[in-house]
C-alpha cells in the first residue's frame, strides 16, 4: 500500500503575469514528500475550486498580487461550500493590507503569507497545518 | 457522527459518485492511490459499472507536447459530444516523494467544463504497481459515465510503457529533432504505438521524422491488420487534431470489428488478476516465512556455504506444493 500523501493545489489568480514565487514553493513542498498540483496563472476561482475537487487536494495555496485578494479569496471559499468541500483548507499570498488580511482570516481563509515570508516558514505551516496526515490528527487551522 | 464501517462508506461513496458527484469521483481516485483494503471495498462497487469507456493512452518522450496534444483533443472530442476524463500520470519522482504535477497548466480552459475530468497522478509507493492504481482510476471515471478517458503518461521507463499498456489505444507522441532521431524512442515504445503523432510539425525537422517512423513501420511485419497511421500535428495551434481524432475513432473501429479489443482486454485482465495474487502470495505466504529468526540462520547458513540458495528456498516453498 502506497501511503497516504498530502495534496496541495498551487494557483496563481489575477493579471500579473509570473508565477515565480508560487512555483518556489511549489518545489520546496515537493521536497517535504508532498504532491504539487500547478495549475498555472490567471486562474479563475471557477477554475481553482473545480480543480481542487477533482484532484481532491488537502489545500489550496493561492498567489495573488494585482490587489482583487478582496473578491477573489471570499469567493473561493463561497464555491468550496457550494461544492461540500469546505474541508479543502484555504491559504494564500500577496500583498495584502493588515486590515484585509483580519478580514480574510475571519472569512475562512486559513492563513496568508505576505511577499516577505519565507518559503521554509510557508512549508512548516502547510506541515503542521494541512490534513490528518500530517499533523496526525489535527486539521484545524491555526 | 455515526460510526459506518470502511465497507458501507465505500458503497455510498460509490454511489455518490455514480451519480455524478465530482467530489466523491475525486475522493474514491485518492482512496485508490493511497492502495489498502479500501480499494478491494471500492473495487467491488464499481466494477460492475465499467467496461463502457474507450481508454487512450498518449505518451512519448518529456516535453514532446503531450499534455498540449491532449488539450487540443479534448477541444475536438467535446465539439463531437464526448464526456472526456484525463488522468495525467507523472512517474517521476525525485528523492523526497513529492511531485510538481503540472500537466493540466495545458488544460485549463476545460476546468470548469462539466463533461470534462482532469486528475494528476504521481509515482508515489504504488506497491500495487502503478500501473493498477492508474488503471483502478481510469475504471472510476468509466464508471462515472465519461464516455472517453485519455491517459498521459512519459513515456520513457517500463511502469510507463506499463501503465500505456492498459490502454485500448495508444499514441505516440514524437517530436522532431530527437538526437538519434527516432532510434532513441525506438525501444519499447515504437512497438505500442496505434497511431503516431509527430507534434511539432511546425518544425524543420519533422519531415524527417515521419519518414524514420515510416521506414521503421516498414520492418515491423507483426501487424498485419492495422498499419499505425502517422498524423502531423501542431498542438500549439490547434493544427492536425481532427485528423488524430478521426484515426482514434478508426482505430476504435478496426479493434471492435477485428475482434483485438475483446483479444487485448482479455489479456490485460488476465494479467492483473496474476499481478494481485502474486502480491498476494508474497505478503501473505512469503513474507511470513522469511520474516523469522530461523529464516536469518538459514540465510546465515548459505552464507557460510552449508547450504545453497535452492536447498533454503525449498524449506519456504517446497516443491510439490509450488508444483500442486
Ligand atoms: N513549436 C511548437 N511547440 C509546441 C507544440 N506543442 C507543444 N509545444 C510546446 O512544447 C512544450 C512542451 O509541451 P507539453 O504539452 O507540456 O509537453 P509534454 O509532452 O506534455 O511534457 P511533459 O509532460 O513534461 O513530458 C511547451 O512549451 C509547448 O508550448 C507544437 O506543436 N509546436
Ligand atoms: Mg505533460
Amino acid at each position: 500500500m502506497s501511503e497516504p500523501r498530502l495534496r496541495i493545489l498551487m494557483a496563481k489568480a489575477g493579471l500579473d503575469g509570473h508565477d515565480r514565487g508560487v512555483k518556489v514553493v511549489a518545489r520546496a513542498l515537493r521536497d517535504a514528500g508532498m504532491e504539487v498540483i500547478y495549475t498555472g496563472l490567471h486562474q479563475t476561482p471557477e477554475q481553482v475550486v473545480r480543480a481542487a475537487v477533482d484532484e481532491d487536494v488537502d489545500a489550496i495555496g493561492l498567489s495573488i498580487l494585482s490587489g482583487a485578494h478582496m473578491t477573489i479569496f471570499p469567493r473561493i471559499l463561497e464555491l468550496l461550500r457550494e461544492q461540500e468541500a469546505e474541508d479543502i483548507i484555504l491559504f494564500g499570498g500577496g500583498t495584502i493590507p493588515e486590515d484585509d488580511l483580519q478580514e480574510l482570516k475571519r472569512m475562512g481563509v486559513a492563513e496568508l503569507f505576505t511577499p516577505g515570508a519565507y518559503t521554509q516558514e510557508i512549508v512548516e505551516w502547510v506541515r503542521e497545518n494541512v490534513g490528518e496526515k500530517a499533523a496526525g490528527g489535527s486539521a484545524a487551522p491555526s | 457522527m455515526v460510526t459506518e464501517t470502511t465497507e458501507e462508506a465505500a458503497a455510498r461513496l460509490v454511489e455518490s459518485l455514480l451519480k455524478g458527484n465530482r467530489r466523491a469521483a475525486g475522493r474514491v481516485i485518492s482512496a485508490i492511490e493511497d492502495g489498502g483494503d479500501a480499494v478491494e471495498m471500492l473495487m467491488r462497487a464499481l466494477y460492475p459499472h465499467t467496461g463502457r469507456a474507450s481508454i487512450v493512452g498518449i505518451t512519448g518522450p518529456p516535453g514532446a507536447g503531450k499534455s498540449t496534444v491532449v488539450d487540443e483533443l479534448i477541444r475536438v472530442m467535446r465539439a463531437d459530444g464526448r464526456a472526456v476524463a484525463v488522468l495525467a500520470v507523472d512517474p517521476n519522482s525525485p528523492f523526497s516523494g513529492g511531485a510538481v504535477l503540472g500537466d493540466r497548466v495545458r488544460m485549463m480552459r476545460h476546468a470548469t467544463d462539466p463533461e470534462v475530468f482532469i486528475r494528476s497522478m504521481g509515482a508515489r509507493g504504488h506497491l500495487g504497481g502503478l500501473a493498477l492504481a492508474s488503471h483502478n482510476a481510469l475504471l472510476a471515471l468509466d464508471a462515472m459515465g465519461f464516455s472517453d478517458l485519455l491517459a498521459e503518461t512519459v513515456g520513457v521507463g517500463q511502469s510507463e510503457l506499463e501503465v500505456a499498456g492498459t490502454a485500448d489505444t495508444t499514441v505516440v507522441v514524437v517530436p522532431p529533432g530527437l538526437g538519434d532521431g527516432v532510434q532513441a524512442i525506438k525501444a519499447g515504445i515504437m512497438e505500442i504505438a496505434d497511431i503516431f503523432v509527430v507534434n511539432k510539425a511546425d518544425h524543420p525537422q519533422a519531415d524527417r521524422v515521419v519518414a524514420d517512423i515510416r521506414d521503421v513501420l516498414r520492418m515491423d511485419l507483426k501487424r498485419p491488420e492495422w498499419t499505425p497511421p502517422i498524423v502531423k500535428t501542431v498542438a500549439t495551434a490547434g493544427e492536425g487534431l481532427e485528423d488524430l481524432w478521426i484515426r482514434i475513432r478508426q482505430h476504435r473501429r478496426y479493434l471492435e470489428e477485428s475482434g483485438e479489443l475483446e483479444r487485448r482486454r482479455r489479456a490485460r485482465l488476465e494479467q492483473e488478476i496474476v499481478e494481485i495474487a502474486e502480491r498476494r502470495l508474497r505478503e501473505q505466504v512469503l513474507r511470513p516465512r522469511t520474516a523469522t529468526p530461523e529464516f536469518r540462520a538459514m540465510l546465515t547458513d548459505v552464507v557460510e556455504r552449508r547450504m545453497n540458495p535452492y536447498e533454503a528456498a525449498e524449506q519456504i516453498v517446497p516443491k510439490t506444493a509450488a508444483a500442486g
